[in-house]
């Protein structure tokens, strides 16, 4: 006897009253939540104690005596070696980077994506997978030559030309971001905008930048985050007066010289992701919209 | 005529388009081929054109250090691919069963990704710290017999950078493959149940082969960040102990900036660009594939 | 002077012909439908009139002018589509006024045309609306009032009502017609409904891969459909053929298939048959008369009913008169039920026949 019940009761998938399973599943997602949120609890209490406490071992506990003079030294006075200025200056260097990149590159992306979607012509679709294969190509394989052509240039190791190469690094997600959205509004509205008599950067102007509220948004955050987390192109590109935040704490936390700050260096890390976290606290569910179509696409 | 009418018609898309391809064929073609020329001559600390095939690969190839890095990536790589799928899955599957708080759970699971490797290297080789760090503060909670100062050993520093990095791009693998879970026909719930097959039987058989895509999406993106890993370890370990978790990008970058090795160098970041094409082959193929049955 | 003439027109994509010398001329006012199934190139056609895709091969004249190089925009013509295409951040009156903005015309000439616009089109309360806010009807509206304040000559239609659910279609369907007869402009209109087709129409035009079948009024396509094709897309349900062989039979015709025989005079056809022609017995559904009434008529066969079909106003038997399918109109107050077996008739006029090959239709 197979023992079938005569009523069926529901069940499977999506129960709604608790029961065992239930309680496995929020057990099992809030441990994980205890695992991602972990290493961020540990830096804020870090960043809160003096050494005296932290010596004591237990990276868990809650401070004694709260302080906030980590914060302080991170941001005036941290120490990369023998030079302490702090990470305010770098702060700002990734401020003066990011900005124009960003600017510059989501505006070039939205043109190019809208030059790419609607009008069509021959090499269009060469270019795009060129642009396709080379979001993917590790930075390394440019280093070397363009270390030659921006020093040729007088760009090397100054504002504008890390700023010039963020932007060229960025092109090909930012192109191919516009193309798929572009790529996806009708085909008519474009054709209405030409019986209507607009050209080229009217349509573009008046009819498809209006509609790209939210793309624009979406590739404003990627963009924002990314380039702030740059690391490479800072460390090679940027030089001695424009270091970004990447370059100074990745210095400031690996210093060889004196017994380390751990509590200056949270507190530093902590002021380097500053930006991209409340941008991604803040923003919701658009990070998470930007992240999918950044990386379905391919 | 007709040529002339639609050239200019074409001619601001051109004109727009032009930064882009100076990009793109300029700085972007130019400075691969560059690239790939220097790694056949015998440059030094500056290049020049005594070519001499692929000697700088043959002596690249038994470099001990290089041997140890290619190694390493491949552990890390490994690790850090299977470690965030396994991960990716299981947090995209529980949460996409009807929890509450499911946007505070995702935005928990995700907010590392919004974060640089640096900031990821910087807290986690804090965490590793074998006298202060997660080691002393499970000492004190009891739990013995777990060394997590991994970073202080040649051998087991590779793995910290794995549980860093999958604590970074975990996130991502869950979102992408949640988006698959979000598309999988609700009918098939209500199917299987009818069928009598149980929810463990039907995801294991129906759902996740439906995730194919994101789940190939996803090999491809994190198999190539993995070629590319570099400001993590510089961050948390910068390559060590000695030679402990040394990378292909990290080796190259030092052959570069320290050692003025630009043939070596050349030759590295060309084999580093293989290994992402060949990553990047099944996904280009696929893509067009698709494109061609339409 | 036609409005439009359209001269040896191509289009092909690589090896791919989607327009294949096409000819057509549309009069002065006139509502011309282009009728069609999917991939047909009949939107191909409308587009190229429009100058949104260029022709390979041809020539386009507008009102005596060879526009086949020109923009869309200098053509003369307004085009509503299919998803109207309303742009979605401006308002009614900034839609209807874009044109004539990119135009440089002045802002009291431009207030002035949208003003009497939104009277023909009854917008007056509406234009201060977004189109999200708009209802099916509206959106259709503002999308004319788009092309009418650029006081065009010809409107083009590119599947307009497509999109809509049934009860929608049948309303704008009359709102287009009516605004036809109002405004008196040139009109083409793209659709796959024949429905539409028949009830717009001053011509259709029924095409085919690249082709034009038949051009010519609704009536004259439904009741003289040049070929098989024609014949089969225009009616619902469709026109039934069945398979017959042509015999000389004294002074007449006669078509002769399995449980069917039409017995024709000798000058219902054209070009004289071949005796034992192999031709399709053509009859819409509409045209049989069942039972006893059916003696004595042209066409006489037996029907065998499979399934009887109940539309609410008409009734429709699905059977077969041998092997072939049929589908046949029941008259009201009929008795008939699945399985019987019915006599049935066609008047000799309402007979066609069609080469059986070619498709051609022989009966003139």
């Amino acid at each position: 006897m197979s023992g079938a019940p005569s009523i069926i009761v529901p069940r499977g998938r999506r129960p709604q009253r608790l029961s065992m399973a239930r309680v496995g599943i929020y057990l099992f997602l809030l441990i994980s939540a205890a695992f991602f949120l972990l290493p961020l609890y540990v830096m804020v209490v870090t960043s809160l104690k003096d050494m005296g406490e932290i010596r004591l071992g237990n990276i868990f506990a809650l401070p004694q005596h709260l302080t906030a003079a980590p914060w302080v030294t991170a941001w005036g006075s941290a120490c990369q070696g023998l030079n302490c200025d702090g990470m305010a200056g770098a702060f700002w260097n990734s401020v003066k980077i990011t900005v124009p990149s960003v600017a510059l590159s989501v505006l070039l992306g939205a043109i190019n994506g809208y030059a790419l979607s609607f009008w069509r012509f021959r090499g269009a679709e060469f270019l795009f997978v060129v642009l396709l294969v080379g979001a993917f190509i590790p930075l390394q394989v440019f280093i070397y030559p363009l270390v030659r052509i921006t020093s040729a240039v007088g760009l090397f190791g100054t504002l504008p030309g890390v700023i010039l190469l963020h932007v060229c690094f960025s092109l090909p997600l930012m192109t191919l971001l516009f193309r798929n959205f572009y790529g996806a509004i009708p085909l008519e509205l474009f054709k209405a905008a030409r019986v209507d008599g607009a050209r080229f950067w009217s349509i573009f102007l008046y009819v498809m930048l209006p509609v790209s509220v939210p793309m624009i948004v979406v590739a404003l955050l990627i963009q924002i985050t990314g380039t702030w987390n740059d690391f490479i192109l800072g460390l090679v590109f940027a030089g001695n007066d424009n270091r970004p935040v990447t370059v100074l704490l990745n210095n400031v936390v690996n210093s060889q010289f004196g017994e380390k700050q751990y509590n200056v260096n949270m507190a530093a890390t902590i002021l380097s992701a500053l930006v991209p976290l409340v941008l991604y606290f803040v923003s919701g569910r658009w990070f998470v919209r930007g992240i999918t179509a950044g990386a379905l696409k391919g | 005529m007709p040529l002339l009418i639609r050239l200019r018609r074409i001619l601001p898309a051109l004109i727009a388009l032009s930064p882009t391809a100076v990009f793109v064929f300029g700085i972007f073609l130019g400075c691969l081929i560059w690239t790939c020329v220097i790694s056949f001559t015998s440059s030094k600390l500056l290049p020049n054109t005594d070519f001499v095939g692929f000697a700088q690969y043959a002596r690249l190839l038994t470099t001990e250090r290089w041997i140890v890095s290619v190694q390493h990536m491949a552990v890390y790589g490994v690790a850090y691919v299977v470690g965030c799928l396994v991960i990716g899955l299981l947090l995209a599957i529980f949460i996409d069963q009807k929890v509450r708080f499911e946007n505070t759970f995702r935005a928990i699971f995700l907010f590392p990704y919004a974060l640089s490797f640096i900031v990821t290297g910087a807290v986690w080789q804090w965490l590793f710290n074998p006298s202060m760090g997660l080691n002393t503060a499970l000492a004190g909670l009891g739990v013995a017999g777990l060394d997590l100062g991994l970073l202080a050993s040649p051998d087991t520093a590779v793995y910290g950078l794995v549980i860093a990095s999958i604590w970074q791009g975990a996130g991502l693998v869950m979102v992408i493959l949640l988006a698959g879970l979000r598309g999988v026909d609700p009918e098939i719930w209500k199917a299987t149940r009818v069928d009598g097959v149980s929810p463990a039987k039907t995801y294991l058989w129906i759902v996740v082969p439906e995730l194919a895509p994101g789940i190939l999406t996803s090999v491809v993106i994190l198999g190539i960040a993995a070629v590319k890993v570099y400001d993590l370890v510089v961050a948390m370990t910068q390559g060590g102990p000695g030679l402990g978790s040394e990378v292909p990008a990290k080796f190259v970058m030092s052959l570069l900036f320290e050692r003025a090795n630009v043939g070596l160098a050349t030759a590295g970041a060309t084999l580093m660009l293989l290994a992402v094409l060949c990553l990047l082959a099944p996904l280009l193929y696929l893509s067009y594939f698709r494109r061609g049955a339409r | 002077m036609n409005a439009i003439e359209v001269r040896g027109a191509e289009v092909s994509y690589g090896a791919h012909r989607v327009l294949s010398a096409l000819d057509l001329d549309v009069g002065q006012g006139e509502f011309l439908v282009l009728l069609g199934a999917s991939g047909c190139g009949k939107s191909t056609l409308l587009n190229a009139i429009a100058g949104l895709i260029d022709l390979s091969d041809g020539e386009i004249w507008i009102d005596g002018r060879n526009v086949t190089w020109e923009e869309p925009v200098d053509r003369k013509i307004g085009m509503v589509f299919q998803s109207y295409a309303l742009y979605p951040r401006m308002s009614v009156e900034q839609n209807m006024s874009f044109g004539l903005r990119m135009a440089r015309v002045e802002r009291a000439e431009i207030d002035r045309r949208v003003a009497r616009a939104a009277e023909i089109l009854r917008l007056g309360e509406l234009l201060k609306r977004r189109p999200a806010e708009l209802s099916g009807g509206q959106r259709q509206r503002v999308a004319i009032g788009r092309a009418l304040v650029r006081d065009v000559s010809v409107f083009l239609f590119d599947e307009p009502l497509s999109n809509l659910d049934a009860k929608l279609r049948t309303e704008l369907r009359v709102e287009i017609k009516k605004l036809h007869q109002d405004l008196g402009n040139t009109m083409i209109y793209v659709t796959h409904d024949q429905v539409e087709a028949m009830t717009l129409a001053d011509r259709i035009a029924v095409m085919r891969d690249g082709r034009i079948e038949q051009l010519a009024s609704p009536e004259e396509i439904y009741s003289r459909p040049v070929n098989r094709f024609v014949a089969g897309f225009v009616g619902s349900p469709g026109m039934n053929f069945l398979p017959a062989r042509l015999e000389r039979t004294g002074d007449g015709l006669t078509a002769k298939g399995e449980g069917v025989r039409a017995a024709l005079p000798a000058t219902a056809l054209g070009p004289a048959p071949r005796d034992g022609q192999p031709v399709k017995i053509g009859v819409r559904p509409e045209h049989f008369v069942l039972g006893a009434a059916a003696a004595g008529m042209a066409l006489a066969a037996t029907l065998e009913v499979d399934v009887i079909e109940n539309m609410g106003a008409d009734r429709y038997a699905w059977g077969h008169i041998g092997a072939c399918p049929v589908a046949a109109r029941v008259p009201l107050g009929l008795a008939l039920a699945a399985g019987e077996t019915v006599a049935v008739g066609v008047p000799g006029e309402l007979v066609a026949l069609f080469d059986a090959d070619s498709g051609v239709r022989l009966t003139s």
